[in-house]
């Protein structure tokens, strides 16, 4: 680097413990509040640490169940991050090492859905959950098909199958993901060619290079890809809102807001903030122990 | 270097040594997620675009077609115009706060070489905070009766309360938003800066270029591309995300004054059951999506033929 003057060092010191202050101030509130009694809110926020940290916290876990909670969003975070390695190095796969017609196809049909968030298709996306055969039924009907079957065999078709308050439900909808897909696309157009044509003298076949060849180099990729796709699914809100209703398969971000006290209610900030820090500390755990892989995948797979 | 070059014009798939006259094998290694995304993106959206056309009772049951009524309908509603004004504020504002902080510590974190591992992951964690979870956390903060803003309305009464105040309340989205997505432009204009080569700021400091003169004529131009690039991305990011933000906090309260759009999709045909407006107003928002993605495009071209 070239060389500085000592002030300009010492500013830019200042400034990231500006940024620091920024980021780590309001968990650091937060950790205050939760070590306080209730009592401490009467004028405003405490400001300094009291003795009830550990109270508060098993209060928070009894009222907002969160041994339930932090159980369900385990679940579907783990078989997101599995699912989404499968679907994105599988799919990259695909567009990437063959020559088939559908290759163009499927690149825009992966690529468009960054048009289609969530918040777009609220409505039809629930839904689909609540019957996951509308579609066949739809074409059913469409078709004349239901009304032929009702004619020969006397019988309604009625598809139905319902992904409401389900672990499928809750991860199958959220499994496509085109990020990943597009860092493994990235990173197989970097494996040089002499590789797949080895294989392909030895006989191999595209799911024996794919399985023996391909995925043990793509490790580094795959741990990124695991790394934020944990973090994508702790942290899914509007989904799990909209397709659970039984307490049993709530998600702690969900189940969080049954804690935050209203403007009329006791100020149990203590537990509500208590309970934010259970719930944020798995995918902060994440972001801290595996930083390499989480910027490596943030970085690659966005930019 | 990532974002760099010209857009290349040819087919972005590219040609790799690979199977051939294996189309059926190709299909099947595609095809789960394939049909993930057309069970769950393209159905829906296309429902979506169908429903904004019909006019339906909201406890199922019947539909009619009403052309293009809903749309009508929702484009000479006053409210409807507020929400979007609304939100096109609160994404330009926590954009630019966003952004700007995030490039002053990514600034100084380049700089400052000793120590910079650790403040780079201090800056980075809240990355790992969703939208409604750091809203609880600000919801708290600025808590007029019992919240750190308190101790402000101690000392002038009255001075905050976002309870009530419509111009408290949108600020106080403004803010969580900025702050969630600090973490992430610092680390993309950071990862722009450390591509940046060595030798461009050492030859300007050999011809006399001091610190800020290398920083305006160096630094910030060969960061165009990485700012285009979280401009869109933190665009389209608040366009939805902020659905969690107001969701927790103020429930598009008081009276409207944080009802942004995309909370708006979610309170109209969730809660109000009016499912064509609702979808009409899903069909504005993909329009927008599909604007910001063509911007996009661009750099997911760069990204796909510029590898590092």
């Amino acid at each position: 680097m070239v060389n500085q003057s000592k002030g300009l060092r010492i500013l830019s010191h200042l400034t990231l413990i500006f940024g620091v202050v920024i980021s780590i101030g309001p968990l650091l509130f937060a950790l205050i509040a939760a070590s306080n009694p209730v009592t401490g809110f009467a004028n405003g926020a405490p400001v300094w640490f009291g003795d009830q940290l550990w109270v508060n916290f098993s209060a928070a876990w009894e009222r907002g169940d969160f041994g339930r909670q932090l159980f369900n969003s385990t679940v579907v975070s783990l078989v997101l991050v599995v699912g989404k390695c499968f679907l994105a190095t599988m799919t990259a796969f695909s567009i990437t090492y063959f020559k088939w017609p559908g290759k163009n196809i499927v690149f825009w049909v992966v690529l468009l859905t960054l048009m289609l968030p969530l918040e777009v298709r609220i409505i039809p996306s629930y839904d689909i959950a609540a019957n996951v055969f509308g579609p066949l039924q739809f074409l059913a009907d469409a078709t004349g098909l239901t009304y032929l079957l009702n004619k020969i065999l006397h019988t309604e078709v009625n598809l139905n199958l319902s992904l409401l308050d389900s672990y499928v439900g809750l991860t199958l909808p959220l499994m496509a993901t085109v990020t990943g897909t597009f860092l493994f696309r990235q990173f197989y157009l970097t494996v040089p060619d002499a590789l797949v044509d080895a294989a392909k003298l030895d006989g191999a076949g595209p799911l024996r290079f794919f399985l023996d060849i391909l995925l043990p180099l793509s490790k580094v990729n795959i741990a990124a890809l695991a790394t934020i796709s944990f973090i994508f699914g702790w942290n899914q809100y509007l989904w799990p809102l909209l397709i659970t209703t039984d307490p049993n398969m709530k998600t702690a971000v969900i189940g969080l807001q049954a804690m935050i006290p209203g403007p009329d209610d006791l100020p149990l900030w203590n537990q509500a903030m208590a309970a934010t820090l259970i719930v944020v500390t798995p995918p902060v755990a994440v972001v801290l122990l595996l930083q390499k892989w989480f910027v490596k995948g943030l970085i690659s797979s966005e930019g | 270097m990532r974002f760099w070059g010209k857009a290349s014009n040819r087919n972005p798939v590219n040609e790799k040594a690979g199977f051939s006259k294996r189309g059926r094998a190709a299909l099947m290694f595609a095809l789960p997620q394939l049909l993930i995304l057309l069970l769950f993106f393209y159905w829906p959206a296309s429902q979506a675009v169908q429903s904004s056309f019909t006019l339906q009772s909201p406890f199922g049951g019947s539909t009619r077609f009403v052309g293009l009524m809903v749309f009508e309908r929702l484009l000479t509603d006053p409210e409807y115009y507020r929400s979007i004004y609304i939100t096109v504020t609160f994404v330009f504002l926590s954009t630019l706060i966003s952004i700007l902080l995030g490039l002053l510590f990514a600034v100084a974190a380049d700089d400052a070489l000793r120590g910079s591992k650790t403040y780079r992951t201090a800056i980075i964690w809240p990355y790992a905070v969703a939208a409604p979870v750091a809203a609880t956390t600000f919801q708290f903060l600025f808590d007029p009766f019992t919240g750190l803003a308190a101790i402000v309305n101690n000392i002038w009464p009255g001075f905050w309360n976002p309870y009530i105040d419509g111009t408290n309340a949108f600020w106080m989205i403004v803010v969580v938003a900025a702050w969630q997505h600090i973490s992430y432009n610092f680390l993309f204009i950071l990862a722009g800066l450390r591509a940046i080569p060595n030798t461009l700021f050492e030859a300007a400091a050999v011809d006399g270029a001091g610190a800020f003169r290398r920083f305006y004529t160096i630094t910030l131009p060969l960061l165009t591309p990485t700012f285009f690039f979280i401009v869109i991305m933190n665009i389209a990011s608040n366009f939805t995300n902020s659905f969690g933000i107001v969701n927790v906090m103020t429930e598009g309260g008081p009276g409207g004054a944080t009802n942004l759009m995309a909370y708006k999709i979610y309170a109209d045909g969730f809660i109000g059951l009016n499912l064509s407006s609702s979808s009409a107003q899903s069909i504005i928002l993909m329009l927008i999506m599909i604007a910001i993605t063509v911007l996009q495009f661009r750099f997911v071209e760069h990204r796909i033929n510029y590898k590092v």
